[in-house]
């Protein structure tokens, strides 16, 4: 039974009470993934599972056997940091960052979905097949992560930036 | 959390029968049972995922749609045939939870997520007849902003959380079962339960029945539908209210209404009151607040919750005017 973490493959936990967020942490090693609420509603948990954003506080490890997992330490391309990060630190989109791997793994599954044409609650035509990332668009499909610090502001313009530069 | 054994079905009749074990669960996206577990609110000794299982959208000859409960919750909002012939459902959809949770709530699970409320998790501080049957209720005389207006009892005013849940009421979904004597067909009004006296059972189904899908049947005026959610913030926030409508005016009369409300109850509220008092009427405010005004007659406000009544009426209102547009 394993999971691939950031292209590595790794043997699953025994004991199927540990979540894919304490596989990551305490048995990986891997902290970049931070714990906030460990109970959903905050977000700085979030990690890619085939390339779909969730919330590794949620999930089981041993839900994900066979599924490939990415996050903010599976991001950066031969050591140097993914353009969404260098984003992130050219807007400000963060201060004390601990919210800042969840931002970035969840911005990056987000727009991964409106390539897709996944419609948001704000999208007024449901049966349009692309969508415009307003920034009432952005806001509303990352509302699952919140900033203590308040940081929007930046979050919002990098993750723009990097949207209108990844066309 | 308690130890338990973790299985993956490959079919129903596996999970059935993994299920049927004393102390078993299903999981779906794990997004509600999970956190429930991790409370100790929940301790299942047998896991059965069931996300292997159906997760087909499928158009029926009968012109309605089914949807297998292992579909995720975004998959069925992004389905083409949901948007457009169900634009409600997508819309419900996408009023809940958040990109990522979506992305792993299947459908089961949203149906099955437990009606609850805060002190309901407040396993030490507080008393809970859903939590612990007997104990009494402390959101009764306690902080209850966001609990029912409708449909409560004296042990539980609880609300069902689900939004999803809400345009399915609103749809007569029928939700397809099966468990160790077979496969039965439930008509969604009939899936959860009121609290009475036993808050603890919150649905109809038997212990260890699987749901395996939803059917959508056809509503000839289902693409004239839409979703409001009004909460305490614009995103990521459970319903203080929601309506669920759908309408059809004909040379400004309204031929056919169906209005379902989430926040309110236990269960999703379907508002047949309200539908019998609109039909055939004017499609204007007037009729609009008067069939609002029959339906919420009977709620009963608790001390920090009577505002709802009030919100639920004009949201109502506001749904309907919008669903008339420019025939009104
Ligand atoms: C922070 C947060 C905010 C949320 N906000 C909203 C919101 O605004 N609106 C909203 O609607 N929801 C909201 N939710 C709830 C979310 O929608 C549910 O948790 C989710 O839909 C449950 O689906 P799941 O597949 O993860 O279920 P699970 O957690 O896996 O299961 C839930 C229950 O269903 C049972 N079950 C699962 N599948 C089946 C099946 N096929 N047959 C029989 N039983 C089954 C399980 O045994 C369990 O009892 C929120 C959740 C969180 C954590
Ligand atoms: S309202 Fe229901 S869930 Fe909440 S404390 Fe009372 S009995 Fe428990
Ligand atoms: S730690 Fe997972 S959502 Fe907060
Ligand atoms: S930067 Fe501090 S929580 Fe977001």
């Amino acid at each position: 039974m394993s999971v691939n973490i950031n292209g590595l493959s790794v043997d699953l936990p025994s004991d199927a009470r540990v979540s894919l967020l304490d596989l990551l942490r305490d048995h990986l090693d891997l902290p970049g993934t931070k714990v906030g609420c460990n109970q959903g509603a905050c977000g700085a948990c979030t990690v890619l599972a085939d390339g779909e954003r969730i919330l590794s506080c949620l999930a089981l490890a041993v839900q994900y056997e066979g599924r490939s997992v990415t996050t903010i330490e599976g991001l950066t391309v031969e050591g140097s940091l993914h353009r969404l990060q260098h984003a992130f630190i050219e807007h400000d989109g963060f201060q004390c960052g601990y919210c800042t791997p969840g931002q970035i793994c969840s911005a990056i599954g987000m727009l991964r979905e409106v390539q897709r044409g996944v419609p948001s609650l704000v999208t007024e035509d449901l049966s349009s097949r692309s969508i415009a990332l307003t920034r009432d668009e952005l806001r509303e499909r990352m509302s699952g992560n919140l900033c203590r610090c308040g940081a929007y502001n930046g979050i919002v313009e990098a993750i723009t930036e990097f949207a209108e530069t990844s066309k | 959390m308690n130890n338990f054994t973790y299985v993956r079905a490959t079919d129903v009749a596996e999970a059935v029968r993994q299920g049927g074990q004393a102390h078993a669960k299903f999981l779906g996206g794990g997004t509600n049972l999970v956190d429930l577990m991790r409370e100790t609110l929940e301790r299942p000794s047998v896991l059965v995922d069931v996300t292997g299982l159906s997760s087909a959208i499928t158009d029926r000859e009968d012109g309605g749609m089914l949807i297998g409960a292992a579909a995720k919750n975004t998959a069925v909002a992004e389905h083409r045939g949901v948007r457009t012939r169900y634009p409600l459902l997508a819309r419900a959809i996408l009023a809940g939870a958040s990109g990522q949770i979506r992305n792993m709530a299947t459908v089961g699970g949203n149906l099955l997520q437990r009606t609850r409320c805060t002190y309901f998790y407040d396993d030490d501080g507080s008393r809970c007849n859903k939590r612990g049957p007997g104990q009494g209720c402390d959101a009764i005389d306690g902080f209850n902003r966001i609990h029912a207006i409708l449909g409560a009892s004296s042990s539980c005013v609880a609300t069902h959380p689900s939004d999803m849940c809400v345009a399915l009421a609103m749809l007569d979904a029928v939700v397809h079962v099966t468990g160790s004597q077979g496969e039965r067909t439930i008509a969604f009004a009939d899936l959860h339960l009121l609290p009475g006296n036993h808050p603890e059972v919150e649905t109809s189904l038997s212990p260890g029945e699987l749901i395996t899908a939803v059917e959508l049947p056809a509503l000839s005026f289902a693409q004239r539908s839409t979703y409001r959610k009004v909460r305490d913030r614009a995103s990521y926030a459970f319903a203080l209210v929601s309506v669920a409508a759908a309408m059809e005016v004909d040379d400004g009369v309204v031929k056919g209404v169906r209005v379902a409300l989430g926040g309110v109850a236990a269960k999703p509220w379907r508002a047949l009151r309200l539908e019998a008092a609109l039909t055939g009427r004017p499609a204007n405010e007037e009729s609009f607040r008067a069939a609002a005004e029959a339906e919420l007659a009977d709620a009963q406000p608790l001390r920090h919750n009577a505002f709802k009544i009030e919100v639920a009426k004009r949201t109502i209102v506001a749904v309907l005017a919008e669903l008339a547009g420019d025939r009104l």
